[in-house]
């Protein structure tokens, strides 16, 4: 599913260059749930942005179900990131003046469905975090819980390979976190890889694998038994 | 290929940020407006010189008379120029390949009756050619002709407000009007567009006039225009010429401004005609300047929109959309919000035309309008306006990287 040999990436900061990714090597099956641990500047989300297309390594190889994922011009990435790749990010990144049902229509709409095909399935997808009854409303009538909700239904809408949370719980409150997470869970369960950032601790547990990164070295990576929600 | 979709992207950006929509329209609508505004006006100004001009054909010259106010060549001051219709025929030969009508001209006031209805009229004695320099229309009958002129035959034709004025049945061609108190046929009426008063003129052949009131050869004026192909500046020389000529020919002094007094209309086009090429100017200057205050406004508000949706941008990109997709969607608002407030405003300023129009004759405005024409060169401008001005704000939104538009604040 995914294979990562030797991945390096440093950002010029003025006269001086940081290294952010000293050689990553990293493989994950289909099916896995994998946690990527690390405090802040150890560079867990540059490694995550490489892995969603959204950055660009400066060496090393990356294949992503089995197309070699380099020197893109923006309009390949784009496809990429449209067919193989889910988000979910810490701040949610809902449009504020499409409703609920209109974002997760988006990702369909670039995937060139047609507008009735793009409100069944996104209506579908709702349903699925269940927030089928919230569909008309605009995000800023939306709880939290209830905006990486709909965040996780446009992620899936468009069926991608791989879905990537960036701190997916970071502006939750603990129980809402962990509701999140369950249904993470659950959509592992059903099959889907699952790419996690997080720092926290309790979260990284409810995940199958844990990989925790420092200074841009992986300095541990372990299956571990995960904690059921 | 027409993508609903995109329109239907649009327009859900465009309502739902209507304080957004409203300042970049706002100021094209303002821009456009106040262009349109000074445009009609400049047009009415231009109306207002043109109708000053009158009905007479633009290219024609009146040579009056007069007494001279210098001695000179023997003779002394204050002697009396009289045309007669030598000085005609020898204008008429010597300045041919520049002349297209002449005519003299002997003036008269008459009264005219017919079937116990009088009333006072001016009469005209002329050439055929009179009637192509007057621009008078014939609605029946036929003007003054060579043979009437040959024959010195006793025929007139009449104005229309003369003929309504004296005729109370519709049939005039053939009747007998009588000038002072010798009976004329009506041979034609005509109109002019020019103005009433040209309408309550009776026309008759010159040399009728010459020999029943005064048996002589004496001219009043002369009216004649020159070839139109020849250009202002020609015909200012040419008129210069013919003065000239006619003060040799009465033995008259070359600075003597009295003794001949040549009207040319060339000399007065030639100032009405720069004086609507310098307005010209200026409103191309000031409607170009608006349209590029306009574009840059609208640049300036769309670079802000990219700024604003940077965001926004970024999680489309995150989502899948191509770069030529968010450039779409920038270049379409746009264009979007320039023609269709621009039209807005083009509508407001003709209105305001309309409605402020026929106030500002007093102020040497005659009908201030905006053609259609315009309105459709302005519409394709604003769209291409539209289009230059988010050019580069669409360049900038489509190279957002999602990354950095993502990076939370």
């Amino acid at each position: 599913m995914l294979e990562i040999k030797n991945l390096n990436k440093s950002y010029q900061m003025g006269d001086s260059s940081l290294h952010v990714l000293k050689g990553i090597d990293l493989h994950a099956d289909s099916g896995e749930m994998v946690a990527i641990m690390g405090s802040s500047g150890s560079g867990k989300s540059t490694l995550l942005n490489i892995i969603g297309i959204l950055d660009e390594a400066d060496s090393g190889d990356y294949v992503l179900d089995g197309v070699e994922i380099k020197n893109l011009n923006e309009k390949k990435a784009a496809n990429y990131r449209n067919q193989f790749l889910g988000f979910v990010f810490q701040s949610f990144n809902l449009i504020n003046y499409k409703n609920a049902m209109e974002n997760v229509a988006l990702p369909l709409y670039y995937q060139g469905l047609k507008r009735k095909e793009r409100q069944e399935k996104a209506m579908f997808h709702l349903e699925k975090v269940g927030l089928a009854d919230w569909a008309k409303h605009l995000p800023s009538e939306l709880s939290g819980g209830q905006k990486q909700r709909v965040a996780i239904a446009r992620a899936l809408a468009s069926q991608p390979k791989l879905l990537l949370a960036d701190e997916p719980t970071g502006a939750l409150d603990t129980a809402t976190s962990h509701d999140i997470m369950q249904f993470l869970q659950q959509l592992n369960d059903e099959g889907k890889t699952i790419l996690l950032v997080t720092h926290e601790e309790d979260i990284a547990k409810m995940c199958k694998r844990i990989v925790r990164l420092r200074d841009g070295i992986i300095i541990e990576d372990e299956y571990i038994k995960q904690v059921r929600l | 290929m027409f993508d609903l979709d995109l329109w239907r992207e649009i327009f859900q950006s465009i309502s739902k940020n209507k304080l957004r929509t409203l300042l970049s329209g706002g100021t094209v609508i303002f821009a456009i407006m106040l262009f349109a505004i000074l445009f009609g006006l400049a047009n009415g100004l231009q109306n207002t010189f043109n109708e000053g001009m009158g009905g007479d054909a633009e290219n024609t010259m009146f040579i009056n008379s007069g007494r001279t106010s210098k001695a000179g060549s023997g003779n002394q001051a204050d002697r009396k120029i009289q045309f007669d219709n030598e000085l005609l025929s020898t204008l008429k030969n010597e300045f041919k390949d520049d002349i297209e009508f002449i005519t003299a001209r002997v003036n008269k006031n008459v009264t005219a009756s017919y079937k116990g209805e009088k009333n006072n009229y001016s009469l005209r004695a002329v050439n055929p050619d009179h009637q192509f320099i007057e621009k008078s229309e014939l609605i029946s009958g036929r003007f003054i002709n060579q043979r009437d002129l040959n024959l010195s035959t006793k025929v007139i034709v009449i104005g229309r407000l003369v003929k309504e004025d004296l005729f109370k049945t519709s049939k005039v061609l053939g009747e007998y009007i009588a000038l002072n108190n010798i009976q004329y046929k009506v041979v034609g009426v005509y109109q002019d567009i020019g103005d009433d008063n040209e309408e309550r003129i009776i026309y008759m052949p010159l040399t009728t006039a010459q020999r029943i009131y005064g048996n002589n050869d004496f001219i009043d004026q002369i009216n004649l225009t020159y070839n139109l192909d020849m250009g202002l500046d020609n015909a200012i020389a040419l008129g210069n010429k013919i003065e000239d000529r006619i003060k040799k020919i009465f033995n008259i002094e070359k600075s003597d401004q009295r003794a001949v007094r040549l009207d040319n209309r060339a000399s007065d086009a030639s100032q009405i005609n720069q004086f609507n090429s310098v307005l010209a100017i200026l409103v191309l200057i000031i409607g170009l300047g608006t349209l590029i205050a306009g574009i840059v406004g609208i640049s300036n508000i769309m670079i802000f929109i990219v700024k604003e949706r940077t965001k926004e941008i970024g999680i489309r990109k995150a989502l899948g959309a191509r770069p030529s997709s968010i450039q779409a969607i920038i270049l379409i608002e746009s264009v979007l919000i320039t023609s269709i407030s621009g039209y807005v405003g083009l509508l407001l300023g003709i209105g305001i035309l309309e409605a402020y129009g026929p106030s500002l004759d007093k102020y040497f405005i005659t009908d201030p309008s905006v053609s259609t024409f315009l309105v459709a060169m302005a519409t394709v401008a604003l769209i291409i306006a539209g289009f230059i001005a988010a050019y580069v704000p669409a360049q900038r939104a489509s190279r957002i990287k999602p990354i950095i538009a993502l990076r939370d604040e």
